[in-house]
C-alpha cells in the first residue's frame, strides 16, 4: 500500500501538489497534506457530515472520497468563507442566532448550507430542515442552526 | 455587540451578547486536538471478545507494539470510594491477562502514520480463551453467576441503602400502592469530536505536554502522574478546543496514560485520535438501569411513601475520579425529586458486567429517576382519575427551605409556578378537546409532563457525602490586569461549548468597568491556570462564575483605591463603568487603563499603601442549589408504524439569574434534543456474546434536525440565596426532563389501546410490539 500517487488539489483557489497513497481519503489529504484543519472528521462513515466540503460547488462528504478522485476539481472549505477577519453573511448569522456551541460540527454545516443556498437561494423552510438533517450536531438541538440559515438566506436574497 | 448601557450599573450580565468564542470556530480557526501534528501515530488493538483470558499476543517483526508486559511500574486505574460497600476494582491501562469487554485496549501500535499503524494493528494477533459474556445487570446478579472481578460478590460493586424511620408504617397507612418498573437502555453521549490525545516530550525540560479532548485537565494530570509515577510538575495537560463532552470526557482515559508513557519512552511525540467505532464501543457509556418504584398514596392522591430499587449496569470497570458508584448514589440521594414525601426507602446497586465502563453522562441518573417518578405520577393520576398536572400540584413541594427525606436542602424552587406556566402554554383544556376529536378520526395525540429539580453548582460538601477519595467541588480563579489595561481571567474550569469565555467575561466586566472583549478567559492549560476540577455537573457558571465575581470585586476595590488616590476623592464617590473611574456627577474621570498603568509604573505615588500591580485570586466552594423546570410536550403516535412525532415541546425553567439568556436557551435546547434522542432513538445494543451491534452513528441514531421540534422556552428567574451570583446551573436539565415528558406523552397517546410503555428508547419496534401484545391479549 506504499505506492504513492501525485495529486494536485485546488483548495480555496490555491494549488497543492501532494503525493499520497491511493487509499488516502480526501479529508485526510485536506487536513494532513494541505494543512487545512478547519474541516473536521466526525465519523468516517459518511453519517455525521462534519467533513462536508464543496466539490465543484456541490456539498460532499470528504471522508467518503479518495484524494485522487478530487484531482482537478475545485474544493472549497470553511477557510474560504471569511474575508480576513470579516465573517460572511452565513457565519454572522450562526453567531447571531447561537447556531454553534462546541463548534466541531460547524464547518460541515456551513459548507453544506453554502452549497445548498448557492444552488437554491429560494429553498423552502421544510426542504431546508430536510437538507440540514444531512449533518449531525450534538450541542445545539438544531433549531438555532435552522434559524441562522433562514436568516442568512433571507439576507442573501435581499442583496 | 451593542455598547453597554451607561450608568446602568449591571450593564453586561443579563444580556444576550454574542459569544467571544465564535469567530474562530466559524472560520476554521478552531484548534482541536487532532489538528496538531505528532511524529508518531498510535493505534490501539482492542479485544474482539467480551470476556476471556489472553493466551498469546503475536507481534509482527520489526513493529513497535506495546502491551501490558512493557508497562512495568504503571499502576492500574483504581478509583476509591469509602462508603456503601464499594469494591475497589482495578483496570490495567492495557489489558493484563484477562479482557472484560469488547473494545478493551490490549496493545498500542506506534507507526509514522495512522494508516501504517492501522495496517500493523491488523497483523497483531491476540489469542483469547473466551468465556461466556455477561452483558445484562440482572443476569450478572443471578445466584451462581461468574464474578467479573474478584471480591465483588454477585458482581455488586457498590450497594447503598437508605430508609427513613417508620417507613413501613407510612407505607401501611396508605390507601393505594402503585408500582412502575422502568428500563432505561444504554446510551453513548456521542460528542461529535471523539477522544483524542497528543503527548509530546520536550528534551530540554524533560517534561511531557498532553494535549487532549478532556473536560478536566488538572485531574487528568494528577491521575496520569500518579499512575506512571512521575512528578506532576513534569506533565502539562492542555485541553484546546474540545468538541463536546456531555460527561464522556470527564473521566480518565486509559489510552492517554499510554500516550504519556510512550512519549517519555520514545522521547518524541505520539498522537491518537479515536475513530467513531472506538468511541461507540470503548469510550464511556451512560444510563442502562432497571428501576422499580412503589408509591404509596392516600385517598387524595398524596404520596405518603416511596420505595425505590435501582439496578445500574456499570460495565466492566470503574471510572476515575467519580467511580462507577456515581450513578446509583445520585439515584438514591435524589429520587424523591421535587415531591413532598417524608417516608422514603431505597436500595441502589452498581453491577459489574462485560460491557463498556459507564461514566457520568449529562444528567447522571436523574433522567432515569425522573422518568420513573414521572411515570409513577401519571399512572397514579390515571388511577385517581386526575389530570397529570393536578396530581403533581398536590404533591410538589411548595414551602422553602425544604429538607428532603435524604437530607438535601432545597433552598428555594418554583415547581408549581413552572408547572402552571407550562400547562398554560399548552392550553390543557383545548388540548383535551382536540385529543378526543383526533381519536374519533383515528389519530392519537398525547400530552406528557415532567417536573423535576436539578441539583447544580455543588461544592465539596455534596461530593464528600458520597465518600469519594477524590472530592471535587471548589474552583479558584486568578484575575489580573496588565499595565495596558487588558484583563486575563485564568480558571480551573474547562468549558467545551458552554460559552464560559463570554459569560465569565460578562460577570467580570460589570465589576471592573471594561468591556468583555478586553477580558481574556484562559482555560484548559495546567501550566497557565490554577488547579481546578473542570467543567461538569452544571457547575461552572455557578462555581467558577462565583469565584470570578469574588475576584472581580477585589480588583474593583483596588481600582477604586487607586482612583481615589489619583483623583483625590473618596472611593465612595467614585463609580467604575464604561471603561473609566469617575467621580459621580462630575466630568472628572480616569480611564481604567491609566489606573492599571499607575498600579505598575507609578507605584511610588501610593507610598506603599497600595501593593503594586493588579492581580487577585478567589476561591468559591458553595453548598449547591437546585434549578427546576417543567417540560411539557404534545406528541402524535402512529399506531400502524409506531412512529412518534413531536408537535410541541415547552420548557418552563427557573435557573435563577441568567447571565446570558441566549446561551442559557442554547443549553436547554441542546439538552432537550439529547433527551429526545435518549427517549425515542438512541441505544447501544449488545448481542448475547457481548458484541456491540451499534457501532456507527447510523445504527446508534442520534436525532437530526428532522426529529427535533422547536423548543419553546419560558423563564422564571428566582435568584438563589445559596450562590453569590444568584445564578443556578442548568447544563443538564434539558436531558433530565425530556425523556419522562416524551414517554408520558407516548403513553397518554396510546391510552385507548391499554398499553404501558415503560422502556426507553421507545422505538417504533417497541411501540409496535406493545400494541401487538395488547391486541393479542384482547383476542
Amino acid at each position: 500500500m506504499s505506492d504513492r500517487s501525485d495529486v494536485t488539489l485546488m483548495i480555496n483557489g490555491r494549488t497543492y501538489a501532494i503525493s499520497v497513497e491511493p487509499r488516502r481519503t480526501l479529508v485526510d489529504a485536506i487536513r494532513e497534506d494541505c494543512g487545512q484543519t478547519g474541516t473536521h472528521i466526525g465519523c468516517e462513515h459518511g453519517v455525521c457530515g462534519a467533513c462536508t466540503v464543496l466539490l465543484d460547488g456541490a456539498p460532499i462528504r470528504s471522508c467518503l472520497m479518495f484524494a485522487v478522485q478530487a484531482e482537478g476539481k475545485a474544493i472549497r472549505t470553511v477557510e474560504s468563507l471569511a474575508n480576513g477577519e470579516e465573517l460572511n453573511t452565513l457565519q454572522r448569522a450562526f453567531m447571531e442566532h447561537h447556531g454553534l456551541q462546541c463548534g466541531f460540527c460547524t464547518p460541515g454545516f456551513l459548507m453544506l448550507v453554502t452549497g445548498v443556498l448557492e444552488r437554491q437561494p429560494n429553498i423552502g423552510d421544510e426542504e431546508l430542515v430536510d437538507v440540514l438533517s444531512s449533518n449531525l450536531c450534538r450541542c445545539t438541538g438544531y433549531q438555532n442552526i435552522v434559524k441562522a440559515v433562514r436568516a442568512a438566506a433571507a439576507e442573501m436574497r435581499r442583496r | 455587540m451593542s455598547a453597554p448601557t451607561k450608568g446602568s450599573g449591571m450593564a453586561w450580565v443579563g444580556r444576550s451578547i454574542r459569544r467571544l468564542e465564535d469567530p474562530a470556530l466559524l472560520s476554521g480557526r478552531g484548534c482541536f486536538t487532532a489538528d496538531f501534528k505528532a511524529a508518531h501515530r498510535v493505534r490501539f488493538v482492542r479485544s474482539a471478545v467480551a470476556a476471556g483470558r489472553i493466551e498469546k499476543i503475536t507481534i509482527p517483526d520489526g513493529a513497535t507494539v506495546i502491551t501490558a508486559s512493557h508497562l512495568t511500574g504503571v499502576k492500574p486505574i483504581a478509583p476509591a470510594l469509602h462508603k456503601f460497600g464499594y469494591v475497589q476494582v482495578e483496570q490495567p491501562v492495557l489489558a493484563e491477562g484477562v479482557v472484560r469487554f469488547v473494545g478493551e485496549p490490549i496493545a498500542a501500535v506506534v507507526a509514522p502514520s495512522e494508516a501504517q499503524a492501522e495496517d500493523i494493528a491488523d497483523l497483531v494477533s491476540v489469542e483469547i480463551a473466551e468465556t461466556a459474556a455477561i452483558s445484562d445487570a440482572r443476569i450478572a446478579l443471578a445466584p451462581g453467576v461468574r464474578t467479573i472481578h474478584e471480591g465483588a460478590a454477585r458482581n455488586i460493586v457498590v450497594e447503598a441503602k437508605f430508609e427513613t424511620a417508620g417507613f413501613g408504617a407510612a407505607q401501611d397507612a396508605a390507601e393505594r400502592q402503585i408500582v412502575v418498573e422502568i428500563r432505561s437502555r444504554r446510551q453513548n453521549a456521542s460528542p461529535l469530536e471523539g477522544r483524542a490525545g497528543l503527548a509530546a516530550y520536550d528534551a530540554v525540560s524533560g517534561r511531557v505536554t498532553l494535549t487532549c479532548a478532556t473536560q478536566m485537565p488538572h485531574l487528568t494530570r494528577t491521575a496520569i502522574a500518579d499512575l506512571i509515577g512521575m512528578a506532576e510538575s513534569d506533565l502539562r495537560v492542555i485541553a484546546p478546543d474540545v468538541g463536546g463532552g456531555f460527561g464522556q470526557k470527564m473521566s480518565l482515559v486509559p489510552e492517554y496514560v499510554v500516550l504519556v508513557w510512550l512519549a517519555r519512552k520514545l522521547r518524541s511525540s505520539v498522537a491518537w485520535t479515536e475513530d467513531r467505532r472506538e468511541n461507540l464501543i470503548a469510550a464511556f457509556h451512560g444510563r442502562d438501569q432497571y428501576l422499580r418504584l412503589q408509591g404509596s398514596f392516600d385517598g387524595n392522591a398524596k404520596l405518603l411513601a416511596l420505595l425505590a430499587e435501582v439496578t445500574a449496569n456499570v460495565g466492566a470497570y470503574s471510572c476515575y475520579p467519580t467511580t462507577c458508584a456515581v450513578e446509583p448514589l445520585m439515584a438514591m440521594a435524589e429520587f424523591p425529586g421535587p415531591y413532598d414525601v417524608r417516608a422514603y426507602s431505597c436500595i441502589a446497586r452498581g453491577v459489574l458486567t462485560n460491557t463498556c465502563p459507564m461514566a457520568p453522562y449529562r444528567g447522571v441518573s436523574r433522567p432515569s429517576i425522573t422518568l420513573a417518578l414521572e411515570r409513577l405520577m401519571d399512572v397514579a393520576a390515571a388511577q385517581f382519575a386526575l389530570e397529570p398536572a393536578e396530581i403533581r400540584r398536590r404533591n410538589l413541594i411548595d414551602k422553602f427551605p425544604y429538607i428532603s427525606a435524604t437530607g438535601l436542602k432545597l433552598d428555594e424552587a418554583s415547581y408549581r409556578q413552572t408547572l402552571d406556566m407550562a400547562v398554560a402554554a399548552l392550553d390543557l383544556p383545548a388540548f383535551r378537546r382536540r385529543q378526543i376529536e383526533a381519536r374519533l378520526q383515528g389519530r392519537h395525540l398525547g400530552l406528557g409532563l415532567a417536573t423535576f429539580s436539578e441539583r447544580t453548582g455543588y461544592g465539596t460538601p455534596a461530593f464528600a457525602a458520597r465518600g469519594m477519595e477524590v472530592t471535587p467541588g471548589w474552583e479558584t480563579v486568578e484575575l489580573s490586569m496588565d499595565p495596558s489595561g487588558f484583563v486575563e481571567l485564568r480558571i480551573g474550569a474547562s468549558p467545551h461549548g458552554q460559552g464560559l469565555r463570554t459569560t465569565l467575561a460578562q460577570i467580570v466586566a460589570d465589576q471592573i468597568g471594561v468591556a468583555p472583549e478586553r477580558i481574556k478567559v484562559v482555560h484548559g492549560d495546567t501550566d497557565r491556570t490554577p488547579y481546578g476540577w473542570g467543567t461538569f455537573a452544571s457547575r461552572s457558571l455557578v462555581i467558577a462564575g462565583g469565584a470570578s465575581l469574588l475576584a472581580a470585586r477585589k480588583v474593583r476595590a483596588k481600582l477604586l483605591r487607586i482612583a481615589s488616590r489619583l483623583l483625590e476623592a473618596s472611593a465612595d464617590d467614585i463609580v467604575i463603568e464604561d471603561g473609566a473611574a469617575r467621580i459621580a456627577g462630575t466630568d472628572r474621570a480616569l480611564a481604567i487603563e491609566s489606573l492599571a498603568r499607575a498600579a505598575y509604573h507609578q507605584a511610588h505615588l501610593f507610598n506603599g499603601d497600595i501593593d503594586p500591580g493588579i492581580s487577585e485570586t478567589a476561591t468559591y466552594d458553595p453548598a449547591g442549589t437546585f434549578s427546576n423546570a417543567c417540560h411539557a410536550t404534545i406528541v402524535e403516535v402512529d399506531p400502524e408504524t409506531g412512529r412518534v412525532r413531536i408537535e410541541r415541546f415547552i420548557v418552563a425553567e427557573d435557573a435563577g439569574l441568567l447571565v446570558n439568556p441566549m446561551i442559557v436557551d442554547g443549553q436547554i435546547a441542546g439538552g432537550v434534543a439529547q433527551g429526545i434522542g435518549n427517549a425515542l432513538l438512541e441505544e447501544i445494543v449488545y448481542d448475547e456474546t457481548g458484541n456491540i451491534l451499534t457501532a456507527t452513528l447510523a445504527d446508534f441514531l442520534p436525532p437530526t434536525s428532522r426529529e427535533i421540534p422547536p423548543i419553546e422556552i419560558l423563564h422564571l428567574e428566582t435568584s438563589s440565596p445559596e450562590t453569590v451570583t444568584g445564578s443556578k446551573g442548568l447544563g443538564e436539565g434539558g436531558a433530565i426532563g425530556a425523556p419522562a415528558a416524551i414517554l408520558n406523552a407516548v403513553n397518554d397517546a396510546l391510552a385507548p389501546f391499554g398499553v404501558a410503555i415503560n422502556e426507553i428508547p421507545a422505538t417504533p419496534q417497541r411501540i409496535r410490539a406493545a400494541l401487538r401484545g395488547a391486541s393479542e391479549r384482547r383476542q
